[in-house]
């Protein structure tokens, strides 16, 4: 989507502050932030953000628009929801990030290889396919996703852990073979892609 | 006690061969002892959980929601809905507040469902099984119907995330929740008091894409429920409960720990309470054998 | 009846004083060595039947001075008013039984104690007069009003309000100050969202429609002299007319000026018309009339403005201002949201290093900035660069980077610095140098200070002393409007820095406090802290040595000197510390009720016993505004004193005179502990200065400690807190201990 990214680079061109408050999810609280920090102080993974929620906010408000959206940061979020029950102004921190990451991911601007957004991409794909999460399949495709040498050898570190799973009835071989879904999928499909295109063109409407 | 009836929304790992199907097994052995009738919605699918956003987008995630809200205001009609997964729960009331605040989201979202012929009305409660047990059963129903009190097990009560945050449940801190404590006291067992990773987060999704950073957070999950000398730990949540269950093999390589701590669902103490058998109470299903709980069900 | 004195004694035995004490030799102690020539018992002397015995004796015996035993005389105030005789109160409830275990190897100390306490009050009230009050001036309503801004125009209209007339004196041609010159105001209201209306025109016009205010424009204070309820000002118009009118009581709402950016060369300011003050930029969105502000340089409407917080302020640099004036910050979102008024989409960031916005409406403020896009960064800004386009250097100190940022307007935060008199210390430091260095310096700081606002007639200099920075001495807390110039009182930013909301409140605080003032001068009564007080200070004539202690001690600038040096007191203008009294080497100056007398007396009639009896005693002189109280909170919480301990109040540390302490110690004393008010800029005392002159004062008592051949550990000055209500019994009872170890006095006979 890389001409969308110019597309917004043009549009928005002195504020980026905007173009988050247009397109992103929860962007219109950016402004709110106080800078407390107390988000940072909160998160689980803190230390493995190059840019704590906070900062992102402060980087938006300062217009660095490349390096937030090109940041690996916003991936780290566990959705704990720590920063959401702390934040003394309120804001929904945890969606923000999420909204970021999805617009970055929109923008073709997210960091090569980026292991959750690619297990998140793939897990949206597994549900939309039947309506519901093939966990298998999922958990298969997840170990292949960096190429089929690297999936060989993380399947079989998670051999044990596929075993006892396999042996407590809380995984089924029969998943990889069709497996759980909807039943009016047709019906589902369709109302996903209705829901895509009127999100397509929201989006797309801001940027021109 | 006239029956309660729910319209019932289990997620895609409750579903016989996933991940929770544990679960799901012993919530209906819970049920059928507290005389709950739990209807699940028709053709329900996935809510997404906490990581569709990457692929989802904001509309087309919400929309998930959307269809199983739609689906049950529409089959299981005046029922509040209820889940047992904490991302299904968070995810669907998530999604029922973001179209109570945003009009234009949800004319958007009923032009998406108006391809399956589908409305929302959105009027329906969402609500966790937990606050079921809590405000519609109480625990002094729950305490009456135990027949074989956990006697002599400590246990850890770890509510995880989302279960207690952003909503969590009602009258409860974000910092300490006490309902998994009274619970298992309620039980007859001994709660570990200020377990100090009650509300850590066990890294959810991330322990797929992230497995060493989760898996240090899980270490310090389960090591507190040691130096607490619990005998096991029980939680709410069905990502809890599996990350912080079927990865101790792998943290006991990396670091050289000896960690073999059952996870257990409050269904599964509930069921054993109340006189149920190991099957029933989904016993069988535990990677990390609960050996003590077992004991007792067994009596 | 004034003639003939009638001494009469009461004791109660209510409150476990009965059941503590032996109340019959309390009476006997009382008549024999008390010399009360009645003395009556009484189960609860504050109940209505206790206190209609004592009245009765008042009207029907003749009584005209009484002892009260009972307990502290800071309680049941109320029941023991007696405002027609002279009273003291033995404090036997919190004194004694209150501070004392009640255990038999006790019980003969601590009746001792109680004995001593009737045979001080006795003592006491025989030496005391009944006050007759100031009569020195008369009730006088009209209250001045120096300076017309929001301060002194809401002083004026609630003055007014209230039925005092009011004379307003205004230097400048039009009433309004600054705030004549502002767009609009810090919203004071809910949803504190947007800027308001100043309000200045419709208080102008109020003003102008009110009977009871007077006003006087392109005006001065050309002189002030009297005393509360009879201020004479002459008020001078700049054209060179004069008249003199008199006042009950003053208000000083002069407010301020603003610091001069010029002399920090990193801001620019005198090199492009395009960087302001935050004062000046009020006067640019005015010239724009409603319409998009425009940049004084060409005239181009303003695209992009940046907003320089905390400029030369909370700084330990030379010429900038130590303080900061806290309000800079809500005036920047205020203006910030001008620009989003009036210039559409205008980028309006505002460089904060810490962003004040205090209070609930400060934080709902900032937040409704937030709505409006205003960008907040914090920055520390360390160069602007002139410019068609200024450049705004900064560092970034979320992101700690360097950044720039390109705008059309640069607006400087500038602090607030008081508009106040010359310090009249500056004066008398000049007059007291004791070396010619020492004068050059304190003439310099002479030479520089502004002109007198109030030109006041007084010994002790023209205007209010100040306490820092310029601003007017005031106790922030505690009583934030009262000066060291009785009846005279300051509001608004002359007092500190504040904005218009606040200068209201002040202003309104102000106002009551001289409507006040003007009502106890009236009824010949002390002001505050003493307030109801009619005693006042007088002295012996012929034994005056005119050294001008008194004078130049007394904190309130209350005495003038006559032509010979002789002290001229200023009733109505005392406070009743007594610090002029303390100060006096002669002892000639009194108060009726309180005097060296009164205390001297008490502790002459503390019985000393022999020094084989091992019973020491240890004087205690303790402040009644917060020792004393502390002391009292002691006891309601069980705390023991020693019962070697004979505690006095005072009026203020202030007071005492040498000669209470070198008496007690040839009497025999073994110990002395004298409890005042914090002293410094950070003061407590009530009477501002009384606690350090007093302390001052007893620095030198070593010497007379030296000729008696005594230890120095004797005597110990303390600055004791209200709140210090475990520390203060402990002071007491270190002495205690000190005395144990160095032994009892050997002046005993």
């Amino acid at each position: 989507m890389t001409e969308l990214n110019t597309a917004m680079v043009e549009q928005y061109r002195n504020s980026f502050l905007q173009e988050v408050e247009a397109n992103v999810e929860e962007g219109e609280w950016v402004k709110m932030c106080m800078q407390c920090g107390v988000c940072a102080g909160s998160c689980p993974l803190g230390n493995a953000w190059e840019h704590p929620p906070q900062e992102i906010f402060m980087m938006i408000r300062a217009g660095k628009r490349e390096a937030v959206l090109s940041s690996d940061s916003m991936w780290m979020c566990t959705s704990c929801y720590n920063c959401i029950a702390r934040c003394p102004r309120g804001l929904p921190i945890t969606h923000i990030m999420h909204g970021l990451a999805h617009y970055a991911q929109r923008l073709g601007l997210v960091p090569k290889n980026q292991p959750t957004q690619k297990f998140a991409q793939k897990f949206w794909q597994n549900l939309n396919k039947k309506g519901r999460v093939n966990e298998l399949k999922l958990g298969l495709s997840l170990y292949f996703m960096n190429g089929f040498g690297e999936g060989v050898k993380t399947s079989l570190k998670m051999k044990d852990i596929g075993l006892g799973m396999l042996k407590t009835k809380r995984m089924a071989v029969n998943e990889a073979f069709g497996g759980h879904g909807v039943k009016d999928l047709s019906g589902f499909q369709k109302i996903m892609k209705k829901a895509h295109e009127l999100e397509d063109a929201r989006i797309q409407k801001s940027g021109n | 006690m006239a029956k309660k009836e729910y319209s019932f929304y289990p997620g895609c790992s409750s579903q016989q061969g996933a991940s929770s199907s544990n679960m799901q097994k012993s919530v209906e052995t819970m049920c059928e002892e507290l005389d709950v009738k739990i209807n699940q919605i028709p053709d329900w699918n996935c809510c997404a959980a906490s990581i569709g956003y990457g692929g989802g987008g904001e509309l087309p995630r919400l929309t998930l929601s959307a269809r199983n809200i739609a689906l049950s205001e529409q089959h299981n009609t005046g029922q509040d809905i209820v889940a047992t997964c904490a991302a299904c729960w968070l995810a669907t009331r998530e999604a029922a507040e973001r179209f109570h605040e945003d009009d234009g989201l949800m004319a958007e979202t009923n032009q998406a469902l108006a391809e399956a012929g589908l409305k929302l009305r959105n009027e329906t409660p969402i609500r966790h099984m937990v606050e079921v047990l809590i405000e519609d059963i109480g625990y002094e129903t729950i305490g009456g119907k135990v027949q074989r009190p956990l006697e002599g097990l400590k246990i850890a009560g770890y509510v995880g995330c989302q279960t207690n945050r952003p909503f969590g449940i009602a009258g409860e801190s974000f910092e300490n929740p006490m309902y998994l404590d009274k619970l298992v006291e309620t039980l007859g067992a001994d709660p570990v008091q200020n377990y100090d990773k009650k509300v850590q987060c066990c890294g959810g999704a991330l322990a797929f894409s992230e497995p060493e950073k989760s898996q240090d957070m899980i270490k310090t999950i389960i090591e507190s429920a040691y130096d607490s000398s619990a005998d096991l730990i029980v939680t709410p949540c069905p990502v809890c409960q599996m990350n912080v269950e079927i990865y101790q093999d792998q943290i006991n390589q990396r670091h050289n720990t000896k960690f073999k701590m059952p996870v257990v669902y409050y269904s599964q103490l509930m069921d054993v309470a109340f006189g149920r058998s190991a099957k029933d109470s989904a016993l069988d299903q535990q990677v990390i054998k609960a050996g003590k709980l077992e004991e007792i069900a067994n009596k | 009846m004034a003639d003939e004195k009638k001494f009469a004694g009461y004791i109660c035995t209510g409150c476990g004083i009965g059941e503590r004490l032996d109340a019959g030799q309390l009476e006997t102690i009382a008549t024999r060595d008390g010399k009360m020539q009645s003395c009556k018992q009484h189960e609860m002397l504050c109940s209505q039947e206790g206190v209609k015995m004592i009245r009765d004796d008042i009207a029907n015996e003749g009584v005209t001075h009484i002892m009260i035993a009972a307990c502290s005389r800071r309680a049941k105030v109320e029941a023991f008013n007696f405002t027609d005789v002279a009273m003291s109160r033995a404090n036997l409830r919190e004194g004694v039984i209150w501070v004392r275990p009640d255990s038999d190897e006790n019980r003969e100390t601590t009746q001792e104690m109680a004995d001593d306490y009737i045979r001080m009050a006795a003592a006491e009230v025989k030496f005391m007069i009944q006050p007759s009050g100031s009569r020195e001036q008369e009730l006088n309503k009209q209250i001045l009003v120096v300076g017309g801004g929001i301060t002194g125009m809401t002083a004026a209209l609630e003055s007014a309000a209230a039925g005092y007339p009011v004379h307003i004196v205004e230097k400048n041609a039009a009433l309004g100050g600054h705030a004549a010159g502002y767009y609009k105001s810090i919203p004071t209201r809910s949803p504190y969202a947007d800027p308001q209306d100043t309000g200045v025109k419709q208080m102008i016009a109020d003003i102008e429609a009110n009977d009871g205010i007077t006003v006087h424009l392109n005006s001065m204070v050309a002189k002030t002299e009297g005393a509360p309820g009879r201020f004479n000002v002459e008020i001078a118009t700049e054209s060179g007319s004069s008249q003199s009118v008199s006042f009950g009581a003053i208000i000083q709402a002069t407010g301020f000026k603003l610091y001069d950016p010029s002399a920090l060369p990193q801001y620019a300011y005198d090199k492009s018309a395009d960087i302001v003050t935050n004062e000046e930029l009020e006067g640019l969105v005015m010239q724009a009339g409603g319409g998009p502000v425009k940049r004084p340089s060409d005239g181009k409407e303003v695209k992009s403005v940046a907003f320089v917080q905390n400029v030369g302020q909370n700084s330990t640099e030379e010429n900038q201002l130590p303080y900061h004036s806290g309000i800079g910050d809500m005036i920047a979102i205020k203006q910030a949201m001008y620009f989003k008024e009036l210039n559409g989409d205008c980028d309006t960031t505002i460089l904060f290093d810490n962003l004040r916005t205090p209070g609930a409406a400060g934080e709902d403020f900032y937040r409704a900035g937030q709505q409006k896009m205003i960008t907040f960064s914090k920055g520390a800004v360390t160069e602007v660069v002139p410019g068609s386009t200024l450049e705004v250097k900064f560092k970034d100190l979320i992101l700690n980077d360097d950044a720039t940022m390109q705008c059309d307007l640069v607006v400087l935060d500038v602090g607030m610095m008081p508009n106040t008199g010359p310090d009249p210390y500056a004066q008398l430091a000049v007059e007291e140098a004791e070396d010619e260095a020492e004068k050059e310096k304190a003439r310099a700081l002479l030479e520089n200070a502004p002109p007198s606002i109030l030109n006041l007639d007084y010994r002790q200099g023209t205007d209010l002393p100040h306490l820092k920075y310029g601003f007017t001495d005031s106790h922030f807390i505690c009583f934030p409007y009262e000066t060291r110039r009785t009846g005279i009182y300051a509001a608004g930013p002359t007092r500190r820095p504040m904005d218009m909301r606040q200068a209201a409140d002040d202003a309104a605080g102000a106002a009551m406090k001289a409507i006040q003032a003007a009502e106890n001068a009236g009824k010949g009564r002390a002001a505050h802290p003493r307030s109801g007080d009619l005693s006042f200070p007088s002295f012996r004539k012929e034994g005056c040595t005119q050294c001008k202690r008194c004078t130049v001690e007394c904190p309130f600038g209350a005495i003038n000197e006559d032509e010979k040096s002789y002290p001229m007191f200023n009733e109505a203008r005392c406070r009743r510390c007594g610090t002029c009294m303390g100060a006096c080497p002669v002892r000639v100056i009194s108060f009726e009720n309180y005097s060296v007398d009164t205390v001297g007396q008490q502790i002459k009639n503390v019985e000393v016993p022999e020094e084989w009896d091992e019973k020491p005693r240890i004087l205690v002189l303790a402040c009644e505004n917060d020792a004393y109280p502390a002391l009292d909170q002691a006891a309601m919480n069980g705390v023991e004193i020693t019962q070697w301990a004979r505690v006095i109040p005072i009026r203020c540390l202030g007071s005492i005179s040498l000669s209470w302490v070198t008496d007690s110690l040839n009497n025999g004393y073994d110990g002395i502990v004298l409890m005042g008010c914090q002293k410094g800029d950070d003061y407590q005392c009530h009477f501002v200065k009384g606690s350090e002159m007093g302390l001052e004062r007893m620095s030198k008592v070593g010497d007379t400690l030296q000729t008696l051949n005594l230890e120095p550990e004797r005597v110990a000055s303390y600055e004791v807190a209200i709140t210090d209500i475990q520390r203060a019994p402990k002071l007491i009872n270190d002495m205690a201990e000190t005395v144990e170890k160095i032994g009892m006095s050997p002046f005993k006979f």
